[in-house]
């Protein structure tokens, strides 16, 4: 009977030795925590950059995906040390706050209107992104918004705005989610989005969309990375920050970064260097 | 857009090809899980004993609120934790958001409950009585504890199953305690939400997989002992 009893226990604890093979938790002093939007983690730019940046530098970076929204409430609370996220106004706002610090703005790519092949409102013909998004709800075709407030979400209400809209009945679908799952959304919807470029060329061979708008200056989408304000919070890791900040626009990091692809095309353009320092707003007393 | 089947088929590729990104994500999991049930284990059934022993005021009371918890969504234990252990909460000394500690954190909360009310009804089938005789041949309280206990080991086992079932499948606050971060906390339940939102997927239906193959083990598991514990007539 105890021999019964025992073989579960003995497998539990089988099991759990095979498990510690992972990685344990790095060293704190080490670790840099990046909260960053999804768009710069799901089309593999992070991962192309990051190992470059450990192995020259020797932190270990956990990057934690969400919304620029998001991103930018874990550094208010502190739960991050450094933000890579793209929402200009709200990075400035960020900043100006005290919140965040050494602010720069290292590169760009830009967003485009998705929609079916048919493309049943027109927007093909349009002047202006704005032009598209009065076609669209002009006709209410299906339209899906990320509803997250994330980078991609503002500029979507940007764009409303300049068109004099408030958008609102049937055909305006807020889905709370990640760019991703709104693709499929207005995939299996056959609705028009607006997205990254990124998230696109990462799902283009997978969705029955066309990219139906683009190249009007307003889509512009600038990133932007800063360091979490040690004065409020001295424990963060701030030279981890400093390090990982001037990685990115030194002349290896914005290489790396103009030399990206993805299905062979190149997709952030490097901005480094021409007017770099969006903001300049040192602490004090620097942290070490 | 893939078929299942296409699906299906690249997933038993990844999972054989020993894909280590893969792997270390379902050793996450485990080594999370694990860790969550053994610490919770046996404070729950102490719990669980003490409510079917003792009369004591709250206890009526006390029964209702775990079995209350049972229906908790893991959301909600995840954002509470969240903001508890968030910099600028009441713990947020202790640093442990975005750990794995802090996802162990929320899956002992999901467990205990599961592992006290089910705990709770398999000693109350079998409580007094074995109790009873226990100590009138002269055992003492922890050997009588411990008779009692394996009188009713398989629903105990049941309960255990349950519990582990229950956080090993858990998205809602591992992914908010966690972070999704990968080699780190990724674990089986976010990484298959993180593929899908992507439109992988294969990897999310490989891990599921896992998660199937795992379960089917552990019931299979606990069946065979079943069996061997009916008497033979």
């Amino acid at each position: 009977m105890k021999i019964r009893l025992t073989c579960p226990i003995v497998l539990l604890i089988l099991l759990l030795d095979l498990t510690s093979i992972v990685h344990a938790a790095p060293p704190q002093a080490q670790l840099l925590r990046l909260a960053t939007t999804t768009s710069t983690e799901n089309s593999g730019l992070l991962r192309d950059l990051l190992p470059l940046f450990e192995a020259g530098s020797g932190y270990r970076v956990h990057v934690i995906a969400v919304g620029t929204g998001k991103a930018l409430k874990l550094g208010q609370n502190g739960d991050v040390d450094v933000l890579l996220v793209h929402a200009p106004a709200a990075e400035r706002a960020f900043v100006e706050a005290g919140y965040g610090i050494d602010h720069h703005r290292i590169m760009y790519n830009d967003f485009v209107i998705l929609g079916p092949a048919n493309d049943p409102a027109d927007i093909r013909h349009s002047d202006s992104a704005a032009d598209a998004m009065q076609r669209i709800a002009r006709h209410s075709i299906a339209f899906v918004s990320r509803g997250d407030d994330s980078g991609t979400h503002k500029k979507e209400r940007q764009l409303w705005q300049a068109a004099g809209l408030s958008p609102h009945g049937k055909w305006y679908l807020e889905a709370g989610q990640g760019m991703g799952k709104v693709l499929q959304i207005s995939a299996e919807l056959l609705a028009y989005t607006l997205t990254d470029r990124g998230t696109w060329l990462a799902f283009r061979d997978k969705l029955p969309l066309q990219v139906l708008f683009e190249g009007d200056p307003v889509l512009y989408n600038p990133y932007g990375v800063m360091a979490v304000n040690p004065q409020r919070y001295p424990d963060l890791n701030y030279a981890g920050a400093r390090a990982f900040i001037n990685w990115l626009i030194s002349d290896q990091g914005q290489a790396r970064i103009g030399g990206f692809r993805l299905a062979g095309k190149k997709l952030f353009t490097p901005v480094a260097g021409n007017d770099t320092v969006m903001l300049k707003h040192r602490p004090d007393t620097p942290a070490q | 857009m893939e078929n299942l089947i296409d699906a299906t088929h690249q997933a038993i590729v990844l999972l054989l090809s020993g894909n280590s990104e893969l792997w270390s994500i379902i050793g996450i999991s485990f080594r999370v899980s694990l860790s969550a049930i053994l610490i919770a284990t046996i404070p729950a059934l102490l719990t669980a004993f003490a409510l079917s022993h003792w009369q004591f005021p709250g206890r009526r009371l006390l029964i209702t609120l775990f079995s209350t918890f049972l229906s908790i969504p893991a959301v909600v234990v995840g954002l509470t934790l969240y903001i508890l252990l968030s910099r600028q909460g009441v713990l947020g000394d202790w640093k442990l958001l975005f750990t794995q500690t802090a996802m162990v954190m929320g899956q002992i909360a999901l467990c205990f409950p599961i592992l006290v009310a089910m705990g709770h009804t398999a000693l109350q089938s079998a409580e007094r009585s074995a109790w009873e005789t226990a100590r009138t041949l002269g055992a003492g309280s922890f050997r009588a504890l411990y008779l009692v206990m394996r009188e009713v080991r398989f629903g105990l086992l049941a309960a255990l199953l349950a519990a582990f079932g229950r956080i090993i499948a858990e998205v809602g606050s591992s992914m908010m305690l966690g972070g999704n971060i990968l080699n780190y906390t990724r674990n089986i339940p976010t990484a298959i939400a993180l593929e899908t939102s992507k439109g992988e997927f294969s990897q999310g239906i490989a891990l599921g997989l896992v998660l199937l193959i795992m379960a089917f083990s552990l019931n299979a598991m606990l069946h065979q002992l079943q069996g061997r514990g009916r008497p033979v007539s």
